[in-house]
């Protein structure tokens, strides 16, 4: 089974692993059984005969070039090196032998010839392959010098004692934040270049020059790492044998004693990482090899982005005020929470059992969220309790629910690895989900085939050594067009898997579905101009996924923030059901998650209308379980969704609100109604980092604790239950689910928790798909995919197998209708929104790292042609207006967007992109529809009134008083 | 809520349901508001509903009887 026990030695073995049969061989006199394809080095390895390597390392296919892991094998000529020669059956290999010793030396000895011998000043110290080669192969001696007069030849030396400069000398690029490339330290193994192709898949690093003039180049001639292709993932840093690639924060701190494995805190895919301290001070972030999602990989995010856990603006003591245009005043722990509780209690008997409520945190842990929303449940007594799920993957969770009986996606990672054709549709995961965006590629490279439906050109589209069969390039707004025009083909053209769905689904409903869609008015010519897409693209993409072996859907926020999201959702299930691509590796609907514990929070229980397990509140079996759990009776009826909570305060029926790790004014859609729902409620609690936005409305601020000063778990987009472990205290002095606790107490919550896993373990004992779900199983098995129970002990890495999570699985008519946010002479244009991959959501933690020299202000791009009429230029600029709001920033040509579609980010509360958004949504959920709002662009000189006055408001809002004497 | 806001909720939720097979669409539309909207916004609809219900689509006038009324 895989990964049943986990490698917890993270030794490199030199190359990747291989599946095949069985082999069997001699390595030094040892008998070694390994799978086909392995290389002698890994078999060695693994038999615990470690053979000298420098250019070799498991992350990238062995390259052959450093000479230094030559062995002899009996029956063969010469010296083979041991990371390009698989294994045979009955090869007897020898490690050490006097011949091959002699020329590792050798090769030695030609390397350190050309390298600085600084070793006791150099970052590298301790953690450098060069010096434990030199030391393993026994090098005591470097014979070879210049000649006396021949001037310098190598690489190292700046000048030499007579002051002449060394034109192999290159200074050190400090370039990208947070590493360094000294080429004086390079000894041209090419593993960063491999890395950065292979794992990566940016092809940004190459080796220029030939022979002694060989170097690792970044871009062109005249780029450095900042301004080449690199996107600063950390692979080739991680790859490097030497210090030439360094991170600054071990050039600074000194190299790291301790390591605790745990969870990114940023997206959906949830890499797993080494935090590397010494004592508590962090000193790096390294992707964990053995991580189930990641697969010791990283992005820019996760790798290097940690340093707002200590930034100066990071508040750690808690606040209160009695009004919102008071400064704020420091208090104790004590007071802040008796001042909360007094209010929150106060605000019930004044205005009703439901006038309060709770928003958790999909970047809190599932612990967090889980003590989040039981004390809306069962210390507020009502089920007011939403999540910023609401407005990202809500309609994943009623579509998916509607068609295949559970809101999950239904594969793990490595499933790409076997996929044959990919849609993307409405998602960016290059930017927004780097690793798996990388991990896409690779198999792409390999030959699987891609179809992305977006309104934008994505990087997935075309890049080196990508390229997507089919870009459906839709207008916003017409997905359910597009994916009905795909199930259009694929049914009319007798495409669709009869077998699957007659065995899987329901066959009446099938055949109901089967007529709705044969209907002409769905085929691809009828919905071309609609669509904006071509027919015959649509046709092809069909035909393509239909006829083109395992084929995987992977969508994001494109699909769910519309009017239609639900609906999308459903036609995505009905795509996948149609073909049959459910139930086995390389398949499957894949919802990528935007934030690290989307998934996690949903589980837990977070919607108003559902308790933990997307069992309905209405249900009185459901209730009574946790009624009997927590010793309180729960109200049968739905709670308020965040945007009604807002609609409820305008009207002054919603009065509190306790707001975890979340930032609606910033990140919700219509910020002026934010705003004004936040300033008519009596008692708005933020628990957070910062002083985020919606901190400049709230009357009690609690301090937050970061995911390094926590123990929890997040769940990843693969239903992948990942353990967060702490790495230091919290300097705020708690955990983020004690403060909760301390808040439930203070209402009369009773409760007793000592630590997370007790907490898990009531999820356990009142959520069947989490019934076998222990810290203990999380430690012994690195992680597990829920439902974890007694019918899945280990997890499941696949869903629906053998059946639906339902039964049998539901064809639901998908019919297109147009959204009420239209195009007109006044607003013309169509904005979507996204994000880019340096930042991450409203940014209040990437801003606050080197990451923002990426990326330092939202920009509208928009196409050339649009910009011409309006007689804009690149950097001008301009007026982004709907009939929400406007605002102002800075316009970017670009033809990656389609004439009459605009785009941008909403990573910097000074644009504040939602102000333009509207508060149209789901129909289903509510889940606004950020992707669509018609605007105009114009010239403008500056910054909007609203931004002016939002500027004052908030500089006002974040004064604190002086503590007093 | 804002009256016009309310509407353009229970419209585009009948909307759905319109395209849905089956003669039980108004079940349906009712079902959907007693999962998810909460007792007050349901009062709300049914009020304006014995108002006159301007601008509702008729499915979700045919639904109201079977919409929980709010203790």
């Amino acid at each position: 089974m895989k990964d049943f026990v986990i490698p917890w030695d993270e030794k490199d073995i030199g190359t990747p692993a291989k599946s095949g049969a069985p082999v069997t061989l001699s390595i030094d006199g040892f008998e070694v059984t390994v799978p086909e394809g392995t290389s002698v080095m890994r078999a060695a390895a693994q038999a615990g005969l470690d053979i000298p390597k420098l250019c070799a390392t498991d992350s990238v296919e062995a390259f052959g070039s450093c000479r230094l892991c030559v062995v002899e094998i009996d029956g063969r000529r010469g010296t083979p090196s041991s990371c390009t020669t698989p294994v045979a059956e009955g090869m007897v290999v020898h490690t050490q032998s006097p011949k091959v010793k002699k020329i590792r030396r050798g090769v030695m000895e030609l390397y350190i010839s050309d390298h600085p011998l600084d070793c006791l000043t150099c970052a590298a110290n301790g953690d450098c392959e060069l010096q434990d080669m030199a030391g393993a192969v026994g090098l005591r001696d470097v014979r070879y010098a210049a000649p006396e007069g021949a001037g310098i030849a190598n690489h190292f030396e700046a000048r030499d004692t007579s002051g002449e400069t060394n034109r192999a000398w290159l200074p050190k690029d400090e370039s990208n934040p947070y590493f360094t490339y000294d080429p004086s330290k390079c000894i041209v193994c090419s593993r960063c270049v491999r890395a950065c192709e292979e794992v990566q898949g940016t092809f940004a690093l190459t080796i220029q020059g030939r022979g002694f003039d060989s170097r690792v180049s970044a871009g062109a001639g005249f780029d450095d790492f900042l301004s080449s292709d690199c996107v600063s993932c950390g692979a080739c840093v991680q790859a490097c044998p030497t210090a030439t690639l360094q991170e600054k924060s071990v050039i600074e701190k000194g190299t790291p004693a301790r390591s605790v494995v745990t969870t990114c805190a940023y997206c959906g895919v949830g890499c797993s990482f080494k935090a590397e301290l010494n004592g508590d001070e962090l000193i790096r972030m390294v992707p964990w090899k053995s991580g189930a999602a990641n697969r010791g990989h990283s992005c820019v995010k996760g790798r290097f982005a940690w340093g707002y856990a200590n930034h100066k603006e990071r508040i750690l003591n808690p606040m209160i005020r009695d009004r919102i245009d008071e400064p704020w005043r420091e208090v104790s722990w004590e007071d802040a929470i008796e001042f909360a509780a007094t209010r929150l209690r106060g605000l019930q008997e004044k205005y009703g059992q439901k006038s309060i409520g709770v928003i958790t945190s999909s970047r809190c842990t599932n612990e967090e969220t889980y003590l989040v929303q039981k004390l809306t449940r069962a210390v507020f007594g009502n089920n007011n309790t939403d999540t910023c799920a609401r407005v990202c993957h809500s309609p994943t969770g009623y579509g998916l629910g509607q068609t295949f009986g559970t809101s999950a996606g239904t594969q793990d990672f490595d499933s790409v690895e076997q996929s044959d054709i990919v849609i993307v549709i409405g998602a960016n995961p290059t930017d927004a989900h780097p690793v798996f965006g990388s991990r896409l590629k690779k198999r792409l490279r390999a030959g699987a085939k891609l179809i992305v439906i977006d309104p934008r050109r994505t990087d997935l589209v075309k890049s080196p050594h990508i390229e997507a069969a089919h870009h459906l390039a839709l207008r916003p707004g017409t997905n359910v067009a597009v994916v009905s025009a795909l199930a259009h083909v694929i049914v009319t053209e007798g495409l669709y898997d009869e077998a699957f769905i007659r065995t899987r689904c329901d066959w009446d409903e099938f055949q109901q579905y089967a007529e709705f869609v044969s209907d002409p008015r769905h085929a691809p010519e009828a919905v071309e101009e609609l669509t904006g897409v071509p027919a015959a693209e649509m046709r092809g993409a069909a035909r393509l996924f239909a006829n083109g072996g395992n084929g995987a859907i992977y969508y994001g926020l494109g699909v769910t923030e519309h009017s239609q999201g639900s609906t999308t959702v459903m036609g995505i299930a009905n795509l996948a059901m149609l073909t049959g691509n459910i139930g086995r590796p390389g398949v499957g609907v894949n919802p990528l998650r935007g934030q690290n514990n989307v998934q996690g929070s949903c589980d837990m229980g977070s919607f108003p209308h559902e308790l933990p397990g997307y069992r309905h509140v209405k249900l009185p079996e459901v209730r009574e379980i946790f009624e009997k759990a927590w010793g309180v009776e729960i109200d049968p009826e739905p709670g308020l969704r965040i945007p009604n909570m807002l609609d409820e305060a305008v009207e002054g029926g919603f009065k509190g609100l306790y707001c975890q790790g979340e930032d609606i004014l910033q990140s919700d859609p219509d910020t002026k109604h934010v705003a004004a729902g936040l300033a008519a409620m009596e008692c708005v609690i933020v628990h957070d980092l910062f002083l985020n936005e919606t901190a400049n409305y709230a009357h009690v601020f609690l301090p937050g604790s970061s995911f390094l000063e926590k123990d929890g778990t997040f769940t990843n987009a693969e239903r992948r239950i990942n353990m967060v472990r702490q790495v230091m205290k919290p300097k705020n002095g708690y955990q983020d689910w004690e403060v909760t606790q301390l808040l439930a107490n203070a209402m009369g919550g009773d409760w007793t928790y000592t630590h997370p896993r007790e907490i898990m373990a009531e999820i356990a004992a009142t959520t069947p798909s989490f019934a076998g779900v222990t810290y203990d199983l999380i430690d012994a098995r690195g992680s597990v995919q829920w439902p974890c129970n007694d019918d899945s002990p280990d997890g499941t890495p696949l869903m629906h197998v053998d059946g639906f999570m339902r039964g049998k699985g539901r064809f639901m008519i998908t019919d297109y209708i147009a959204t009420e946010e239209k195009t007109g002479p006044r607003f013309p244009l169509l904005l979507t929104t996204g994000r880019i991959l340096s930042q991450y959501n409203v940014g209040a933690q990437t801003r606050r790292t080197e990451n923002s020299i990426w990326h330092e202000e939202d920009l509208l791009e928009i196409h050339p042609h649009d910009a011409e009429v309006r007689g804009l230029n690149e950097g001008d600029w301009v007026r982004l207006a709907s009939r929400s709001g406007e605002t102002t920033l800075r316009a970017h040509l670009t033809d990656r967007v389609t004439p009459g579609v605009v785009y941008t980010t909403f990573h910097h509360p000074d644009t504040q992109a939602n102000v333009v958004t509207t508060e149209h949504s789901d129909w289903a959920t509510n889940c606004p529809e950020y992707k669509v709002t018609a605007v105009q662009v114009s010239a403008s000189n500056g910054p909007s009134d609203w931004q002016e006055d939002y500027a004052e408001q908030a500089r006002k809002a974040r004064r604190i008083l002086p503590a007093a004497e | 809520m804002a009256p016009e806001k309310m509407v353009m909720m229970a419209n585009q939720i009948a909307g759905f349901f319109h395209t849905q097979p089956g003669d039980d669409q108004a079940a349906k539309v009712a079902d959907h508001l007693n999962d998810f909207w909460a007792p007050k916004m349901r009062g709300q609809l049914i009020d304006h509903v014995e108002a006159g219900g301007a601008g509702l689509d008729p499915l979700v006038i045919e639904a109201i009887g079977m919409v929980r009324q709010p203790a």
